[in-house]
């Protein structure tokens, strides 16, 4: 199935882009980093995997296990701070 | 309780929102507090700061606002609360987040501003960029406000 995945802040610098589509063999949260990995440098693939980047499915915080459907948008969350 | 929660570049008027809150509120409020972020021109450690650059995720971010608004309505007895938090660049001495809660009595007032604003530092879907003269770099938040947030 197909995806969008969007990545914000630090995480779309790191990775030279905003937004792409994923084709996802497990229709998972986990087969998106696996299906991007490819794509990445060791450096960019260490930025998505940090401690304290989150994943928010159709902008509802999900684990890496969550099951996903086509169509669905994925982002990857660098850690927050506003105010 | 009535919410606003609005997210946007441009600037906001304190006083114009202060008396939108009153005609909303009428004679029901007897009190009003209001927080008024503003961009420093130094960094924690005394360095000099240029600017901010902040960006967040149009339809999440609000969202999320709203849930901590509602969790302050279930916690304290409040009438009105607004909040406006910019994004985009700013400059030392802008404007960049206004908490506004009307309540009937002032400590739920107070009490649900401060409750909103050391929840806005820690979970609301919002990335900082410190514009500095050695270079730019994404903040994150401190220590000191996931103890404020833990605190509550």
């Amino acid at each position: 199935m197909r995806v969008t995945v969007r990545f914000f802040a630090s995480l779309r610098e790191a990775l030279g882009r905003e937004r792409l589509d994923v084709d996802v063999a497990d229709g998972t949260v986990a087969g998106v980093c696996a299906a991007l990995a490819g794509a990445l440098n060791q450096c960019q693939r260490e930025a998505l995997e940090a401690p304290g980047v989150r994943v928010a499915v159709n902008q509802v915080l999900a684990h890496r296990s969550a099951p996903l459907a086509a169509g669905d948008e994925v982002a990857f969350l660098p850690p927050v701070t506003g105010g | 309780m009535r919410r606003q929660v609005r997210v946007q570049t441009g600037d906001f008027d304190i006083a114009a929102e202060w008396a939108a809150c009153r005609a909303r509120c009428g004679g029901g409020a007897g009190a009003v507090v209001a927080f008024g972020g503003l961009v420093r021109d130094h960094a924690g450690e005394g360095s000099p700061v240029c600017g901010l650059h902040l960006e967040h995720y149009p339809g999440m971010t609000e969202a999320g606002i709203k849930r901590m608004v509602d969790q302050a309505g279930e916690r304290w007895r409040l009438l009105d609360v607004t909040v406006v938090h910019r994004v985009g660049a700013l400059a030392p001495e802008d404007q960049i987040v206004l908490v506004l809660v009307a309540a009937s009595h002032r400590p739920d007032a107070f009490a649900a501003c401060e409750f909103l604003m050391d929840h806005l530092k820690t979970d609301a879907v919002f990335w900082k960029k410190e514009r500095r003269a050695s270079g730019d770099a994404w903040l994150q938040a401190t220590s000191s406000d996931r103890d404020r947030r833990a605190a509550w």
